[in-house]
Protein backbone atom coordinates (compact mmCIF):
# COMPACT_ATOMS: atom_id res chain seq x y z
CA UNK A 1 0.00 0.00 0.00
CA UNK A 2 1.24 3.51 -0.67
CA UNK A 3 1.75 5.83 2.81
CA UNK A 4 -0.15 9.06 1.74
CA UNK A 5 1.39 12.22 3.69
CA UNK A 6 -1.01 14.41 2.23
CA UNK A 7 -3.47 12.26 3.60
CA UNK A 8 -2.00 13.22 7.33
CA UNK A 9 -1.40 16.89 5.97
CA UNK A 10 -5.18 17.40 5.53
CA UNK A 11 -5.89 16.08 8.77
CA UNK A 12 -3.54 18.16 10.82
CA UNK A 13 -5.96 20.50 11.77
CA UNK A 14 -8.59 18.38 13.27
CA UNK A 15 -5.68 16.18 14.67
CA UNK A 16 -4.05 19.60 16.43
CA UNK A 17 -7.59 20.51 17.55
CA UNK A 18 -7.75 16.92 19.41
CA UNK A 19 -4.26 17.23 20.76
CA UNK A 20 -5.30 20.77 22.78
CA UNK A 21 -8.58 18.82 24.37
CA UNK A 22 -6.25 16.29 25.17
CA UNK A 23 -3.21 18.36 26.64
CA UNK A 24 -6.30 20.62 28.63
CA UNK A 25 -8.19 17.66 30.12
CA UNK A 26 -4.89 16.35 30.99
CA UNK A 27 -3.56 19.31 32.27
CA UNK A 28 -7.23 19.95 34.21
CA UNK A 29 -7.41 16.58 35.65
CA UNK A 30 -3.97 16.17 37.08
CA UNK A 31 -3.97 19.82 38.35
CA UNK A 32 -7.30 18.47 40.42
CA UNK A 33 -5.45 14.78 40.86
CA UNK A 34 -2.80 16.55 42.91
CA UNK A 35 -4.64 18.61 45.07
CA UNK A 36 -7.20 15.32 45.86
CA UNK A 37 -3.88 12.77 45.68
CA UNK A 38 -1.99 14.90 48.14
CA UNK A 39 -5.11 15.58 50.63
CA UNK A 40 -6.23 11.55 50.30
CA UNK A 41 -2.24 10.67 50.39
CA UNK A 42 -1.67 12.92 53.79
CA UNK A 43 -4.99 12.04 55.26
CA UNK A 44 -3.98 8.66 54.87
CA UNK A 45 -0.34 9.06 56.25
CA UNK A 46 -0.83 11.47 59.05
CA UNK A 47 -4.77 11.77 59.11
CA UNK A 48 -7.08 10.56 62.34
CA UNK A 49 -9.52 7.38 61.81
CA UNK A 50 -12.18 8.65 60.35
CA UNK A 51 -9.91 10.96 57.89
CA UNK A 52 -7.93 7.52 56.85
CA UNK A 53 -10.81 5.26 56.50
CA UNK A 54 -12.21 7.95 54.30
CA UNK A 55 -9.13 8.23 52.32
CA UNK A 56 -9.05 4.58 52.44
CA UNK A 57 -12.45 3.58 50.87
CA UNK A 58 -11.66 6.32 47.87
CA UNK A 59 -8.59 4.98 47.16
CA UNK A 60 -9.62 1.28 47.21
CA UNK A 61 -12.94 2.10 45.08
CA UNK A 62 -11.28 3.91 42.46
CA UNK A 63 -8.27 1.68 42.24
CA UNK A 64 -10.92 -1.18 42.40
CA UNK A 65 -12.72 0.15 38.95
CA UNK A 66 -12.34 0.62 35.47
CA UNK A 67 -11.55 4.21 34.55
CA UNK A 68 -13.88 3.93 31.76
CA UNK A 69 -16.69 2.54 34.45
CA UNK A 70 -15.93 5.43 36.17
CA UNK A 71 -16.78 8.07 33.47
CA UNK A 72 -19.63 6.50 32.38
CA UNK A 73 -20.86 6.64 35.67
CA UNK A 74 -20.10 10.27 36.20
CA UNK A 75 -21.68 11.16 32.50
CA UNK A 76 -24.84 8.63 32.54
CA UNK A 77 -25.46 7.70 36.31
CA UNK A 78 -24.65 11.56 38.14
CA UNK A 79 -26.92 13.44 36.83
CA UNK A 80 -29.86 10.71 37.29
CA UNK A 81 -28.45 10.24 41.08
CA UNK A 82 -27.98 14.17 41.24
CA UNK A 83 -30.32 15.73 38.88
CA UNK A 84 -27.64 17.73 37.37
CA UNK A 85 -26.54 17.92 33.70
CA UNK A 86 -22.71 17.11 32.99
CA UNK A 87 -20.87 18.13 29.62
CA UNK A 88 -18.78 15.63 27.85
CA UNK A 89 -15.48 17.00 28.90
CA UNK A 90 -16.56 18.29 32.33
CA UNK A 91 -17.08 14.71 32.93
CA UNK A 92 -13.71 13.71 31.17
CA UNK A 93 -11.94 16.15 33.18
CA UNK A 94 -13.64 14.80 36.66
CA UNK A 95 -12.61 11.34 35.58
CA UNK A 96 -9.04 12.12 35.05
CA UNK A 97 -9.04 13.86 39.37
CA UNK A 98 -11.12 11.04 40.67
CA UNK A 99 -8.46 8.84 39.36
CA UNK A 100 -5.17 9.95 38.91
CA UNK A 101 -6.11 11.56 42.59
CA UNK A 102 -6.52 7.38 44.24
CA UNK A 103 -3.30 6.62 42.24
CA UNK A 104 -1.06 9.72 43.13
CA UNK A 105 -2.84 9.62 46.93
CA UNK A 106 -0.78 6.59 47.32
CA UNK A 107 2.30 8.22 46.04
CA UNK A 108 1.83 10.66 48.29
CA UNK A 109 1.46 8.65 51.11
CA UNK A 110 4.75 6.14 50.66
CA UNK A 111 7.09 9.20 49.39
CA UNK A 112 5.97 10.75 52.68
CA UNK A 113 6.24 7.53 54.78
CA UNK A 114 9.81 6.96 53.14
CA UNK A 115 11.21 10.03 54.92
CA UNK A 116 13.07 8.71 58.05
CA UNK A 117 11.16 9.48 60.89
CA UNK A 118 14.14 10.71 62.96
CA UNK A 119 13.28 14.02 60.97
CA UNK A 120 10.21 13.98 61.51
CA UNK A 121 11.07 13.89 65.53
CA UNK A 122 13.52 16.59 64.88
CA UNK A 123 11.03 18.96 63.78
CA UNK A 124 8.56 18.24 66.32
CA UNK A 125 11.31 18.53 69.34
CA UNK A 126 11.84 21.98 68.48
CA UNK A 127 8.24 22.84 69.36
CA UNK A 128 6.79 22.64 65.71
CA UNK A 129 2.83 21.47 65.12
CA UNK A 130 2.69 18.33 62.83
CA UNK A 131 1.95 20.68 59.85
CA UNK A 132 4.70 22.87 59.91
CA UNK A 133 7.02 19.99 60.13
CA UNK A 134 4.87 18.22 57.11
CA UNK A 135 5.23 21.77 54.89
CA UNK A 136 9.04 22.40 55.22
CA UNK A 137 11.07 19.07 56.36
CA UNK A 138 9.22 16.36 54.91
CA UNK A 139 7.33 17.85 52.22
CA UNK A 140 10.67 19.05 50.47
CA UNK A 141 11.97 15.55 50.84
CA UNK A 142 9.13 13.49 50.35
CA UNK A 143 8.42 15.63 47.14
CA UNK A 144 11.90 14.88 45.28
CA UNK A 145 11.40 10.69 45.81
CA UNK A 146 7.92 11.75 44.11
CA UNK A 147 9.22 12.70 40.59
CA UNK A 148 9.47 9.07 38.95
CA UNK A 149 6.30 8.08 40.15
CA UNK A 150 3.86 11.27 39.89
CA UNK A 151 5.85 10.90 36.52
CA UNK A 152 4.15 7.55 35.48
CA UNK A 153 1.02 8.52 36.75
CA UNK A 154 0.85 11.97 34.71
CA UNK A 155 1.90 9.23 31.69
CA UNK A 156 -0.91 7.16 32.09
CA UNK A 157 -3.65 10.04 32.70
CA UNK A 158 -2.46 11.41 29.74
CA UNK A 159 -3.18 8.35 27.55
CA UNK A 160 -6.25 7.47 29.78
CA UNK A 161 -8.15 10.45 27.91
CA UNK A 162 -8.04 8.48 24.58
CA UNK A 163 -11.11 6.54 26.72
CA UNK A 164 -13.06 9.32 26.87
CA UNK A 165 -13.91 8.46 23.20
CA UNK A 166 -16.95 6.54 24.65
CA UNK A 167 -18.29 9.61 25.77
CA UNK A 168 -18.07 11.60 22.70
CA UNK A 169 -15.40 13.85 23.54
CA UNK A 170 -13.56 15.77 20.59
CA UNK A 171 -9.93 14.68 22.09
CA UNK A 172 -7.04 13.62 20.21
CA UNK A 173 -8.30 9.74 19.57
CA UNK A 174 -11.62 10.82 18.57
CA UNK A 175 -10.88 12.96 16.36
CA UNK A 176 -8.52 10.29 14.66
CA UNK A 177 -11.42 7.69 14.71
CA UNK A 178 -14.17 10.78 12.92
CA UNK A 179 -11.14 11.58 10.53
CA UNK A 180 -10.98 7.51 9.82
CA UNK A 181 -14.19 7.22 9.25
CA UNK A 182 -14.76 9.66 6.79
CA UNK A 183 -11.62 8.56 4.18
CA UNK A 184 -10.63 5.36 5.90
CA UNK A 185 -7.13 5.84 5.73
CA UNK A 186 -6.24 3.53 8.91
CA UNK A 187 -2.90 3.09 8.53
CA UNK A 188 -1.61 7.18 7.83
CA UNK A 189 -4.41 8.34 10.79
CA UNK A 190 -3.22 5.86 13.52
CA UNK A 191 0.24 6.46 12.94
CA UNK A 192 -0.37 10.02 13.20
CA UNK A 193 -2.78 9.54 16.32
CA UNK A 194 0.30 7.68 18.00
CA UNK A 195 2.81 10.28 16.79
CA UNK A 196 1.16 12.82 18.91
CA UNK A 197 0.65 10.93 21.47
CA UNK A 198 4.47 10.25 22.25
CA UNK A 199 5.00 14.34 21.40
CA UNK A 200 2.81 14.69 24.34
CA UNK A 201 4.39 12.35 26.75
CA UNK A 202 7.84 12.59 25.48
CA UNK A 203 7.39 16.54 26.20
CA UNK A 204 6.25 15.50 29.71
CA UNK A 205 9.26 13.02 30.20
CA UNK A 206 11.67 15.86 29.39
CA UNK A 207 10.42 18.23 31.98
CA UNK A 208 10.26 15.71 34.87
CA UNK A 209 13.72 14.66 33.79
CA UNK A 210 14.43 18.46 33.81
CA UNK A 211 13.21 18.93 37.33
CA UNK A 212 14.56 15.84 38.81
CA UNK A 213 18.20 17.08 37.72
CA UNK A 214 17.67 20.13 39.28
CA UNK A 215 16.89 18.54 42.64
CA UNK A 216 19.02 16.22 44.14
CA UNK A 217 17.23 13.15 46.23
CA UNK A 218 18.34 13.32 49.47
CA UNK B 1 10.42 24.51 91.55
CA UNK B 2 11.27 21.59 89.80
CA UNK B 3 11.89 22.29 85.81
CA UNK B 4 11.36 18.26 85.65
CA UNK B 5 9.19 16.17 87.89
CA UNK B 6 8.44 12.57 87.28
CA UNK B 7 4.98 11.67 89.68
CA UNK B 8 4.54 7.65 89.37
CA UNK B 9 5.02 8.20 85.65
CA UNK B 10 3.99 4.84 83.31
CA UNK B 11 5.41 4.10 79.94
CA UNK B 12 4.05 0.86 77.97
CA UNK B 13 4.74 -0.42 74.77
CA UNK B 14 2.01 -2.85 74.25
CA UNK B 15 2.07 -5.56 77.04
CA UNK B 16 5.53 -4.33 78.01
CA UNK B 17 6.48 -2.04 81.06
CA UNK B 18 9.11 0.18 80.17
CA UNK B 19 8.82 2.78 82.95
CA UNK B 20 7.89 1.78 85.90
CA UNK B 21 5.94 4.34 88.23
CA UNK B 22 8.74 6.54 88.20
CA UNK B 23 9.10 9.44 90.50
CA UNK B 24 12.15 11.55 89.53
CA UNK B 25 12.73 15.72 90.42
CA UNK B 26 15.02 17.62 88.40
CA UNK B 27 15.92 20.96 89.45
CA UNK B 28 17.05 23.83 87.15
CA UNK B 29 21.20 23.55 86.76
CA UNK B 30 21.67 20.09 87.48
CA UNK B 31 23.64 18.25 85.07
CA UNK B 32 21.59 14.61 85.39
CA UNK B 33 23.22 11.81 83.52
CA UNK B 34 21.38 8.50 82.84
CA UNK B 35 22.94 5.27 82.73
CA UNK B 36 21.72 1.71 82.76
CA UNK B 37 21.78 -1.55 80.24
CA UNK B 38 20.13 -1.46 76.83
CA UNK B 39 16.11 -1.58 77.19
CA UNK B 40 16.50 -0.03 80.86
CA UNK B 41 14.30 2.70 80.06
CA UNK B 42 17.11 5.33 80.24
CA UNK B 43 16.09 6.60 76.46
CA UNK B 44 12.43 6.43 76.86
CA UNK B 45 12.38 8.41 80.42
CA UNK B 46 14.12 11.12 77.97
CA UNK B 47 11.84 10.73 75.26
CA UNK B 48 8.81 11.55 77.73
CA UNK B 49 10.04 14.76 79.21
CA UNK B 50 9.38 16.50 75.33
CA UNK B 51 6.66 14.25 75.11
CA UNK B 52 8.36 12.48 71.85
CA UNK B 53 6.59 9.06 74.09
CA UNK B 54 3.44 9.80 75.50
CA UNK B 55 3.20 8.52 79.10
CA UNK B 56 0.41 6.00 80.20
CA UNK B 57 0.29 6.73 83.61
CA UNK B 58 1.17 8.90 86.47
CA UNK B 59 1.92 12.43 85.93
CA UNK B 60 4.70 14.36 84.16
CA UNK B 61 5.55 18.26 84.40
CA UNK B 62 8.12 20.35 82.56
CA UNK B 63 8.65 23.80 83.42
CA UNK B 64 5.59 24.71 85.15
CA UNK B 65 3.36 22.49 82.19
CA UNK B 66 2.23 18.76 82.52
CA UNK B 67 3.12 16.77 79.09
CA UNK B 68 -0.61 15.35 78.86
CA UNK B 69 -2.10 19.04 78.24
CA UNK B 70 -1.69 18.06 74.62
CA UNK B 71 -1.19 20.30 71.68
CA UNK B 72 0.09 24.07 72.05
CA UNK B 73 1.18 23.39 75.71
CA UNK B 74 3.35 20.02 74.48
CA UNK B 75 4.87 22.28 71.82
CA UNK B 76 5.60 25.22 74.56
CA UNK B 77 7.49 22.36 76.13
CA UNK B 78 9.14 21.03 73.16
CA UNK B 79 10.40 25.01 73.02
CA UNK B 80 12.24 24.87 76.41
CA UNK B 81 13.64 21.11 76.10
CA UNK B 82 15.69 20.89 73.47
CA UNK B 83 16.55 17.82 71.88
CA UNK B 84 19.92 16.60 70.60
CA UNK B 85 19.75 12.71 69.13
CA UNK B 86 21.82 9.49 68.60
CA UNK B 87 21.42 9.85 64.67
CA UNK B 88 21.76 13.74 64.74
CA UNK B 89 18.41 13.89 62.38
CA UNK B 90 20.02 16.84 60.60
CA UNK B 91 17.67 18.35 57.77
CA UNK B 92 19.83 17.00 54.48
CA UNK B 93 18.37 19.66 52.63
CA UNK B 94 19.70 22.74 54.37
CA UNK B 95 23.13 23.96 54.94
CA UNK B 96 24.40 23.81 58.61
CA UNK B 97 23.13 27.40 59.06
CA UNK B 98 19.55 26.55 57.65
CA UNK B 99 18.99 23.74 59.78
CA UNK B 100 20.27 26.44 62.89
CA UNK B 101 18.13 29.58 61.32
CA UNK B 102 15.24 26.94 61.16
CA UNK B 103 14.17 26.93 64.79
CA UNK B 104 14.48 30.85 65.37
CA UNK B 105 12.61 31.45 62.19
CA UNK B 106 9.60 28.70 62.02
CA UNK B 107 8.93 28.20 65.96
CA UNK B 108 10.27 31.64 67.37
CA UNK B 109 8.70 33.12 64.40
CA UNK B 110 11.90 35.86 63.75
CA UNK B 111 12.63 37.50 60.57
CA UNK B 112 14.65 35.55 58.33
CA UNK B 113 17.88 38.10 58.95
CA UNK B 114 17.31 38.02 62.72
CA UNK B 115 17.44 34.24 62.42
CA UNK B 116 20.33 33.98 60.56
CA UNK B 117 22.28 36.50 62.96
CA UNK B 118 21.52 34.30 65.85
CA UNK B 119 22.27 30.59 63.58
CA UNK B 120 25.78 32.06 62.92
CA UNK B 121 26.27 33.05 66.40
CA UNK B 122 25.25 29.45 67.53
CA UNK B 123 27.38 27.70 64.84
CA UNK B 124 30.46 29.79 66.53
CA UNK B 125 29.88 28.73 69.91
CA UNK B 126 29.73 25.00 68.42
CA UNK B 127 33.09 25.71 66.67
CA UNK B 128 31.57 25.40 62.78
CA UNK B 129 31.10 29.24 62.28
CA UNK B 130 33.46 28.01 59.02
CA UNK B 131 31.07 25.55 58.03
CA UNK B 132 27.59 27.41 57.90
CA UNK B 133 27.31 26.60 54.04
CA UNK B 134 27.96 22.86 54.17
CA UNK B 135 25.53 20.37 53.52
CA UNK B 136 24.71 17.65 56.39
CA UNK B 137 26.21 15.22 53.67
CA UNK B 138 29.29 17.18 53.75
CA UNK B 139 30.42 17.64 57.37
CA UNK B 140 31.58 14.56 59.48
CA UNK B 141 30.04 12.87 62.12
CA UNK B 142 31.06 14.71 64.77
CA UNK B 143 30.54 18.40 63.06
CA UNK B 144 26.81 17.24 62.56
CA UNK B 145 26.32 16.73 65.65
CA UNK B 146 27.86 19.46 66.53
CA UNK B 147 25.36 21.56 64.64
CA UNK B 148 22.75 19.69 65.94
CA UNK B 149 23.38 20.96 68.98
CA UNK B 150 23.62 24.35 68.12
CA UNK B 151 19.66 24.09 66.34
CA UNK B 152 18.30 23.01 69.38
CA UNK B 153 20.18 25.76 71.55
CA UNK B 154 18.84 28.20 68.85
CA UNK B 155 15.75 27.70 70.21
CA UNK B 156 16.64 29.13 73.33
CA UNK B 157 15.81 26.05 75.50
CA UNK B 158 15.64 26.13 79.41
CA UNK B 159 16.90 22.60 79.66
CA UNK B 160 18.61 20.24 77.00
CA UNK B 161 17.71 16.31 76.59
CA UNK B 162 20.85 14.65 74.80
CA UNK B 163 19.82 10.99 73.46
CA UNK B 164 23.44 8.83 73.38
CA UNK B 165 25.09 11.68 71.46
CA UNK B 166 28.02 10.08 71.10
CA UNK B 167 26.79 6.55 70.23
CA UNK B 168 26.92 6.86 66.51
CA UNK B 169 30.49 8.30 66.36
CA UNK B 170 33.97 7.08 65.77
CA UNK B 171 36.00 7.33 69.12
CA UNK B 172 38.20 10.06 67.96
CA UNK B 173 35.13 12.09 67.27
CA UNK B 174 33.21 11.40 70.13
CA UNK B 175 35.46 13.93 72.51
CA UNK B 176 35.09 17.49 69.88
CA UNK B 177 31.26 16.73 70.91
CA UNK B 178 31.57 15.92 74.77
CA UNK B 179 33.86 19.26 74.45
CA UNK B 180 30.54 21.47 73.37
CA UNK B 181 28.46 19.66 75.38
CA UNK B 182 31.01 20.50 78.57
CA UNK B 183 31.01 24.17 77.48
CA UNK B 184 27.13 24.07 77.76
CA UNK B 185 27.41 22.76 81.36
CA UNK B 186 29.73 25.12 82.26
CA UNK B 187 27.46 28.13 81.17
CA UNK B 188 25.21 26.50 83.88
CA UNK B 189 22.40 25.07 80.99
CA UNK B 190 20.42 22.31 82.72
CA UNK B 191 21.07 18.84 81.45
CA UNK B 192 19.72 15.19 80.95
CA UNK B 193 22.04 13.26 79.18
CA UNK B 194 21.63 9.64 78.19
CA UNK B 195 25.75 8.27 77.73
CA UNK B 196 27.93 5.08 78.00
CA UNK B 197 30.90 7.99 78.26
CA UNK B 198 31.78 7.80 82.24
CA UNK B 199 34.62 10.24 81.64
CA UNK B 200 31.98 12.69 81.17
CA UNK B 201 29.64 11.70 83.83
CA UNK B 202 32.47 12.08 86.14
CA UNK B 203 33.81 15.47 85.01
CA UNK B 204 30.39 17.16 83.97
CA UNK B 205 27.66 15.30 85.48
CA UNK B 206 26.39 16.64 89.44
CA UNK B 207 23.79 13.13 89.86
CA UNK B 208 24.45 9.66 88.74
CA UNK B 209 20.91 8.00 87.56
CA UNK B 210 21.03 4.06 87.01
CA UNK B 211 17.78 2.63 85.44
CA UNK B 212 16.83 -1.16 85.84
CA UNK B 213 14.15 -2.66 84.47
CA UNK B 214 12.27 0.44 84.18
CA UNK B 215 12.82 1.94 87.71
CA UNK B 216 15.84 4.33 88.59
CA UNK B 217 17.85 2.16 91.14
CA UNK B 218 20.76 4.31 91.80
CA UNK B 219 20.04 7.98 92.00
CA UNK B 220 23.55 9.94 93.95
CA UNK B 221 26.62 11.69 93.08
CA UNK B 222 28.82 10.56 90.10
CA UNK B 223 32.43 10.16 91.26
CA UNK B 224 31.22 8.75 94.41
CA UNK B 225 28.66 6.50 92.74
CA UNK B 226 31.33 5.77 90.08
CA UNK B 227 34.34 5.04 92.39
CA UNK B 228 32.51 3.10 94.79
CA UNK B 229 29.10 1.67 93.31
CA UNK B 230 27.54 0.00 96.25
CA UNK B 231 24.67 -1.77 94.22
CA UNK B 232 25.60 -4.90 92.91
CA UNK B 233 23.58 -4.62 89.56
CA UNK B 234 25.60 -0.85 88.97
CA UNK B 235 29.01 -2.15 89.89
CA UNK B 236 28.61 -5.27 87.30
CA UNK B 237 27.09 -2.35 84.66
CA UNK B 238 30.16 -0.59 85.07
CA UNK B 239 32.56 -3.36 85.01
CA UNK B 240 30.96 -3.68 81.55
CA UNK B 241 31.37 -0.47 79.86
CA UNK B 242 34.20 1.07 80.80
Amino acid sequence: MDFEWSVIWQALPELLKGARLTVLIALAGLAGGLLIGFAAGLARAYGNAVLNAIAFAYVEIIRGTPIIVQVMFIYFALPILANVRIYPLAAAIMAIIVNAGAYIAEIVRGSFLSVHRGLREAGLALGLPLWKVLLYIIGPLAFRRMIPALGNQFIVSLKDTSLFIVIGVGELTRQGQEIMAANFRAVEIWSAVAMFYLIMTGALTLILRMTEKRMRIL
Amino acid sequence: MSIVEFKKVTKRFGQVTILDQVDLSIEPGEKVVLIGPSGSGKSTLLRCINALEEINGGDLVVDGISVKAGGRMVRLIRQEAGMVFQQFNLFPQMTALENVAFGPRRVRGESHQDARKQALEMLGKVGLADRAHHYPSELSGGQQQRVAIARALAVKPKLMLFDEPTSALDPELRHEVLRVMQALAEEGMTMIVVTHEMAFARKVGTRLIFMEGGKIAVDGEPRELLANPQNPRLKEFLQHVV
